[in-house]
């Protein structure tokens, strides 16, 4: 990679890193290359701690030009590093994650609040030094807004609906919103310790569960992880499978957020239909793999089990129904006015803010940013399939509806080209044990899923797995901000990031 | 006898639409579900609601005032006079000479003034938010509401709504472009009144967005029932109210036959079902429209109002 080869190039190589390069750096290089992403000349791709023997940092980049990956890290023997987050916002929860997890400390890190231990887990750093301490909850400074005419609304972590919990702190003029800060975290059950240690088979299926709305997607990036730190390939055949079912689980998502968010603008009559069809997408699922979410049927190595006999015509049958069915409502939502009076320029979020954070997903391509894994860059069995990555500018929650509806059209495409090629022969390897690290990359409905994993013969020592909310969710605060605390729900809805996936 | 008699109907007419409210929300909920090719819950649901609400225990928040717990009352007796005053199947009862136009529109302006208090009383946020959003739609509302009670009192010469009534049902009325003007305006604060969509909507579950349910959001138990109860008979007070001065067949006249008593019962009825179907039919085609929003839709009511009014004053013929 042009721009960071030299800056990487400064440190040492590390062997067994697969199938981008890790290069153990220097302090200078560190903050270089955190400057360099700083100024846009590439892209934060993940960010986490790793406590084994030699404590460290490691920072994920990628230069979407190119589509160039490099792993930075930066040993932290005093257990501190130079913070990223004071010269790059989108790393700032990361690094507070890192050091409620880890216990290493971002040195001049511009928010210093734990991010996930909220101080009732009896002990600190569970993924570091991991000492008992006494559960100890104490109060949460949220960030100042002061003036006479300001009001705080502090909505959840319990909510009316049953949706996932998180804080939501809004301060606000009247109705119009001044300052929204999220706290999440709520939903965090310690997939990361859980996995130290577990064999390949276990930690497969915790990765299947850290966002189940993306189960597939988390099991692909485990498997390409696994996989590239052991060498091996899946067949051919269980790469198409993977993305048949990839493809499903996108298309069951999509067609649900639709209906979801034009029900929360009380238009119950676009959910109806579209809750229809997602159970339809569901049912097919469960007919032609033995799982309505396909949970557990990507494995490292190859997919749990063959598509079933009459898979491909069930799922051929089901594609014609949603082609039948799925432009009417397209067509719906196009005309009712006053639906769209809520969507347009609602919740707009900036081309420049989506460039920063490196948001993947509808988010991203709604404001300008058309990166999608399986082009840049790239895994099988896309580079063999024909298929368009819609992108617009307006960055609103029509926009976010709209990216949605074309996805929904390639996602039909891609799934008629694969069962038109798929190919013959098993549908997994064996695993033989190995040592190495793998970085695994899968595009799921929300955006590009990142893991990482380390390997000790058939048993992983960490795993780190990063949701494509973690760019997300900041975005949210801005996207609300100038809006009316009515139109939160509508905006949130249209963002859909994952709490699961990013509380871990 | 006869006094009994008035009494015994007018008593039948206060309990009759005490009794149909819950029914009628029901109806409502049932056919929106058709719609949307759902099952839906069953017709008596709302009654089984009431029933689980008033069997519940109640939570009081700690700071929660006497006037929070006397609320519920208030709005209640409030709203079921306000709704006992709409003629339903006959005009003419008892207590008609106190059901006027105005001493509805004030009937119901001081219940939901009362709510409103209880939605601050607790000092929750939710509770503040739907206190002014609906403080903030009845300002609105009621001043068109007032522009189309003098469009037609100025027609039928009466505030009084047994008057009007009758006057509506009789061959005088005609065809009038004020009155045309008048049913639409009315039906918009009506929508806005009785918190349906697109002003508010009644089955949300998103607490940002809600207005009248986030004012009643710290109620429990039978506190809850009695404000539910109230909002029920808002619903059928405004579909009475639209049917007995729009849609005036059947309505018996006081002192009419008995047959034209079961006359008038039953086309009470069949106005019910087709109002209600209408209002499902408008709440699942259209979508919530912004808080803001709110000051445009209800404006034209307004406005309409007053345009009748001016009509009025043009032409006698209009």
């Amino acid at each position: 990679m042009p721009v960071l080869a030299d800056i990487l190039a400064q440190g040492q190589r590390v062997v067994g890193h697969r199938p981008w390069p890790r290069y153990q750096v220097t302090p200078e290089a560190w903050n270089q290359a955190a400057s360099a992403i700083a100024a846009g000349r590439a892209s934060l791709f993940g960010l986490w701690g790793d406590t084994g023997a030699a404590p460290m940092v490691n920072m994920a980049i990628i230069e979407e030009s190119s589509g160039d990956i490099a792993v930075a890290s930066l040993a932290c023997p005093m257990r501190k590093f130079p913070s990223v987050g004071a010269l790059h916002p989108p790393a700032i929860r990361l690094e507070r994650a890192i050091h409620s997890l880890c216990g290493l400390e971002p040195v001049g890190a511009p928010d210093t609040r734990p991010w996930l231990d909220f101080g009732f887990w009896n002990v600190k750093h569970p993924l570091g030094e991991c000492a008992p301490v006494a559960a100890a909850p104490g109060a949460y400074a949220f960030l100042p807004a002061e003036g006479a005419a300001l009001h705080q609304i502090p909505v959840g972590p319990v909510h009316a609906g049953t949706i996932e919990p998180g804080h939501f702190r809004f301060t606000a003029s009247g109705e119009t919103v001044v300052r929204l800060e999220e706290r999440l975290g709520y939903v965090h059950k310690g997939i990361e310790s859980l996995m130290a240690g577990a064999t390949i088979e276990r930690a497969a299926q915790l990765a299947a569960r850290a966002s189940g709305d993306s189960t597939v997607a988390y099991g692909i990036a485990f498997a390409h992880a696994v996989e590239a730190a052991l060498g091996i390939e899946a067949p051919a055949r269980a790469r198409y499978v993977r993305a048949l079912m990839a493809e499903l689980e996108r298309l069951a998502n999509h067609l649900g957020d639709i209906g979801a968010i034009c029900n929360d603008a009380a238009f119950a009559l676009m959910q109806a239909h579209c809750a229809v069809l997602r159970e339809e997408v569901l049912r097919a699922a469960a007919r032609s793999f033995g799982h309505r979410l396909m949970m557990d049927r990507v494995v490292p190595g190859g997919v749990a089990a063959d598509l079933h006999a009459d898979g491909p015509n069930v799922i051929r049958a089901l594609l014609q129904d949603i082609r039948l069915r799925f432009p009417r409502l397209v067509e719906l939502y196009d005309n009712t006015a006053s639906l769209q009076d809520r969507t347009a320029a609602a919740g707009v979020v900036s081309v420049d803010l989506v460039r920063r954070f490196a948001a993947s997903g509808y988010i991203g391509r709604a404001s300008g940013r058309g990166f999608d894994a399986r082009k840049t860059p790239g895994y099988a069995p896309y580079d063999r399939l024909d298929f368009t990555v819609p992108v617009l500018t307006e960055g609103d929650v029509d926009a976010r509806i709209w990216i949605r509806v074309r996805e929904v059209e390639q996602s039909l495409q891609l799934i008629e080209q694969i069962l038109a090629t798929l190919p013959g022969g098993p549908v997994a390897t064996a695993l033989e044990g190995g040592d190495g690290e793998g970085l695994g990359l899968a595009e799921g409905f929300r955006g590009d899923v990142l893991a990482w994993v380390r390997l000790d013969g058939l048993s992983v020592v960490r795993c780190h797995l990063r949701d494509p909310s973690w760019f997300q969710w900041p975005l949210l605060e801005s996207a609300v901000e100038g809006n009316i605390v009515a139109d939160f729900p509508l905006c949130n809805k249209s963002f859909n990031c994952s709490y699961s996936g990013h509380d871990l | 006898m006869v006094l009994i008699r008035d009494l015994l109907i007018q008593g039948a007419q206060m309990f009759l639409v005490l009794l149909a409210a819950p029914l009628f929300t029901g109806f409502v909920r049932k056919v929106k579900a058709r719609l949307l090719r759902r099952q839906g819950p069953p017709l008596i649901q709302p009654y089984l609601d009431l029933v689980r609400l008033t069997r519940k225990e109640v939570v009081l928040a700690e700071s929660a005032s006497w006037l929070f717990r006397v609320i519920p009352y208030l709005v209640f007796a409030a709203t079921w006079i306000a709704a006992s005053l709409v003629p339903t199947f006959r005009t003419g009862l008892l207590f008609s000479w106190s059901a006027d136009l105005i001493a509805i529109i004030a009937l119901l302006g001081s219940g939901r003034f009362f709510l409103a208090l209880g939605g601050l009383d607790v000092g929750t946020s939710f509770g503040g938010i739907g206190s002014s959003r609906e403080v903030m739609i009845a300002s609105l509302a009621e001043p068109a509401m007032l522009m189309i009670v003098f469009t037609l009192a100025l027609i039928a010469g009466s505030t009084q709504l047994s008057t009007v009534a009758q006057f509506m049902a009789s061959p005088q009325v005609g065809l009038r472009a004020s009155l045309a003007l008048t049913f639409v305006g009315l039906v918009l604060v009506a929508i806005a009144e009785s918190s349906r969509i697109p002003v508010d909507n009644p089955a949300t579950h998103l607490e940002l967005t809600m207005v009248h349910e986030a004012m009643v959001l710290e109620y429990s138990g039978r506190h809850l029932a009695l404000i539910e109860l109230s909002s029920a008979l808002k619903l059928i007070l405004y579909v009475s109210l639209l049917a007995c001065l729009f849609a005036p067949w059947g309505i018996e006249a006081a002192g009419a036959a008995p047959p034209a008593l079961a006359i008038g019962v039953a086309t009470y009825i069949a106005k019910l079902a087709v109002g209600g179907f209408l209002l499902a039919v408008f709440e699942t085609s259209i979508a919530k429209m912004r808080v803001f929003r709110v000051a445009e839709f209800l404006g034209v009511a307004l406005m309409l109002g007053f345009l009748a009014t001016l009509l009025r004053f043009v032409s006698e013929s209009f």
